[in-house]
């Protein structure tokens, strides 16, 4: 299939206006390989002059049809699959998946797993919103923004590869809590990420926040109301851009999140510079989060950071040469895995561009029936020809940046 | 159970006979098609659902009767409330009534069960393939769909394989 | 120290053609940007400031294939992007060289079913495969590296 296919314009005419057939206005293609569509998505404009009539976005250039796949799979194996959906958010992916499991089967999770599931996604939510601002400040021609923050994630990189031995797809969140105790080492290295990381908030806010040109480029563009972003499902930071106080950590806590300090930032103007500055505020937030987390951790010292249910979570090597039923427990997990039962349950989950969503449904066997994901990503891009029409192509880019995309969250 | 959901799912009892299943705090109800769009339009303007959080669809086959359904995940901020809706639809000739009307947001889920699945939304205004290539035939996510599995190569079995392979040379 | 020291009075360097090509080629090699998935965002990390690739010749990633010399497939290939990639693959200028980043380029990795194309080079001929899911910088310039020492041994043309 390595022909290129030819799509006639019969089968297109009812997404373009009336005009670009008569010429009068000019059908641009922006293309799967363009360096501000922050991956693979092609976007077809009808343009009059610089100013869009329509956006079309086109994606599945990045389908890799997970979800089929999953089906396949027996559900242990099956995580491995789920880091590489959202790459940026990695930890949440795992997250999620884990509590849709535990949802199902019913499985219980000890506390200082759950302290340390939170002080890793709140992490990988920096980590992610450092992309972010790296990536939309590139495209608004802020270079130097873009290495000061993967500059900050090296070291968030560094915690999570001394944590699991992985820089980015852990799979260090199993089911029943996480996989091995966290070394001494961790409390120092998320102390100075801590320490030095606020100064660079700072940093970050002198360059581009009162900057007028940025201010030009992103104040007033891509403005969704309320009722709008509500009716086209936005979620996140998007969402909280436009004034709606929406957070799965508040609503329907998990993991723990109601024991914890933080707020909800909100901005009520809608535009890109209301999201910027949405997503900036939660960078404060979730270091207070790290911070409450870390004291728990400090108090929870020696508790066991897997659930001990045999059935689903499998003895540590130390017990295998000792008892009898660990090693039996052990052969099963291994050759055939858990069982769940025919039902369904959905788990939304916070992560850093929306409300993440697993449905999963079992049907009594070792591997599930249905994984279906509910992205942030595949319902933003929705809303793409809405917040850009009638703006130049280089808003354009702005906007792209500020929904906050990833390719392979939205096709799968 | 929260008061608002719990007049909901009376109301939508008394008025469209349906069934309930409780599951884990999770509230789901087993509609016909024919009534998904009254309902949702019910469940929007009179009890406060203004957000559809997904929506998607399970293959039965081979022993399921109807084959598929449907599923419409709803859920109410000023409430906080979740509710689900279920729609079994069989097999031959798979459709249901689309609620772009309603929710905006239902356009490219109802895309995707159409290429996933081959469920057709009816009066959907811009029903196409959205995730496999243009002109890719078969829905994927069916049950009697190959998974397109490539073999495994280990040394007894490697160069057979291999000769197999298309690559390319320039 | 360098050529200098050499020339002393005579300002005559003596090499072969083949060896002055090859050094001006490995020496400012331009890649695509043109990351797909995960393994892309590695490719960012280690175009950034900590594992720096501007030592190696890559200081900037050009956007337009016309201007570039390296294709990076970096990231799973699904049978829609396919023929992007030839695509783009073709609209390189010669003498243009291939790496497939990670595992899903290599070989199709974690997934093997109907959407991924098993390994780039049924699409394209790959010079370098790196292994990985996704391969630390440390590994995509291991892998550049030895692209490096691979094009200093090639030969103009075929001399006898």
């Amino acid at each position: 299939m390595v022909q290129l296919q030819e799509v006639t314009l019969d089968e297109l005419k009812h997404l373009v206006s009336d005009r670009a057939i008569q010429g009068e206005t000019m059908l641009l293609n922006m293309g799967p390989q363009h360096p501000s569509t922050h991956g693979v998505l092609r976007l077809m404009l009808e343009l009059e002059g610089e100013t869009i009539i329509n956006c079309v976005p086109d994606i599945g250039f990045l389908h890799t049809g997970v979800e089929k796949n999953m089906e396949a799979k027996r559900y242990e194996q099956a995580e491995v699959m789920t880091d590489r959906l959202d790459y940026l958010n990695t930890v949440g992916n795992n997250l999620a998946y884990c509590l849709a499991i535990e949802k199902l089967v019913g499985l219980d999770v000890p506390p200082r797993a759950q302290v340390i599931r939170v002080i890793l996604a709140e992490l990988q939510r920096i980590g992610s919103h450092l992309i972010w601002l790296g990536t939309q400040s590139l495209d608004l021609a802020a270079m130097s923004m873009f290495l000061y923050c993967f500059r900050e994630r090296e070291l968030i990189l560094d915690i999570l590869e001394l944590v699991s031995g992985q820089r980015m797809m852990t799979t260090y969140i199993r089911p029943g809590g996480v996989w091995r105790d966290i070394p001494e080492e961790f409390y120092d290295a998320v102390q100075q990420f801590m320490a030095m990381f606020p100064a660079r908030i700072k940093q970050y806010h002198g360059l581009l926040t009162k900057n007028p040109l940025f201010i030009d480029r992103t104040k007033g563009i891509g403005v969704i109301s309320a009722e709008d972003a509500v009716a086209w499902g936005l979620t996140g930071p998007s969402l909280r851009g436009s004034g709606v106080a929406l957070d799965n950590r508040k609503t329907q806590p998990y993991t723990g999140y109601e024991e914890y300090d933080f707020e909800i930032p909100t901005r009520t103007a809608g535009d890109v510079y209301a999201r910027y500055e949405c997503r900036m505020d939660e960078f404060w937030q979730s270091l207070r989060i790290i911070e409450q987390g870390l004291k728990k951790l400090r108090e929870l010292d020696g508790a066991p950071v897997r659930s001990s249910n045999r059935k689903f979570v499998p003895p540590p090597r130390s017990e295998l040469g000792a008892s009898m039923e660990a090693l039996i427990h052990h052969f099963k997990l291994w050759t055939e895995g858990f069982d769940a039962p025919a039902e369904y349950v959905y788990m939304p989950v916070s992560s850093p561009r929306g409300e993440l969503g697993v449905y999963l449904e079992g049907n009594g066997s070792n591997k599930p029936h249905r994984v279906h994901w509910r992205t942030p990503s595949f319902v933003h891009l929705q809303a793409l020809p809405v917040l850009s029409k009638g703006l130049l192509v280089a808003d354009l880019v702005a906007i792209i940046g500020s929904i906050d995309i990833v390719l392979g969250d939205s096709d799968r | 159970m929260n008061n608002k959901l719990l007049k909901a799912i009376q109301t939508i009892e008394k008025r469209f006979g349906v069934e309930e299943h409780i599951f884990r705090d999770e509230y789901s109800l087993i509609v016909s098609p024919g009534d998904v769009v009254e309902i949702c339009r019910l469940l929007r303007d009179g009890f406060g659902f203004d957000m559809l959080s997904s929506l998607t669809a399970v293959d039965y086959w081979p022993e399921g009767d109807p084959r598929f359904h449907v599923i419409y995940q709803l859920y109410s901020i000023e409430n906080n409330i979740n509710l689900r809706l279920r729609a079994p639809v069989s097999d031959d000739n798979p459709a249901i009534p689309t609620i772009e009307g309603i929710y905006p947001n239902a356009n490219w889920h109802e895309r995707e069960i159409w290429d996933m699945f081959g469920i057709k939304a009816e009066g959907h205004s811009d029903l196409r393939r959205i995730l496999t290539p243009y002109d890719w035939e078969g829905h994927p996510l069916r049950k009697d769909y190959p998974l397109g599995y490539e073999e495994v190569q280990f040394t007894f079995n490697a160069d057979e394989i291999d000769a197999k392979k298309p690559y390319v040379k320039e | 120290m360098g050529i200098e020291q050499k020339l002393a009075n005579l300002g005559i360097v003596t090499t072969t053609l083949e060896k002055a090509v090859n050094w001006s080629r490995t020496r400012a090699m331009w890649p695509l940007l043109s990351g797909l998935a995960c393994c892309a965002i590695e490719m960012m990390a280690a175009e950034a400031s900590h594992y720096d690739m501007s030592r190696f010749g890559m200081e900037l990633m050009r956007a337009s294939p016309r201007q570039s010399d390296l294709l990076i497939v970096a990231g799973r290939v699904t049978r829609k992007m396919a023929p992007v990639i030839r695509r783009l693959y073709d609209q390189l200028p010669d003498p243009k060289w291939a790496i497939a980043m990670g595992d899903c380029a290599s070989c199709g990795g974690v997934f093997n079913n109907y959407a991924i194309v098993q390994g780039v080079d049924e699409v394209i001929p790959v010079d370098v495969y790196i292994a990985g899911c996704p391969p630390r910088p440390e590994g995509l310039i291991h892998g550049i590296l030895t692209l490096y020492e691979k094009v200093e041994n090639e030969r103009l043309t075929k001399w006898r």
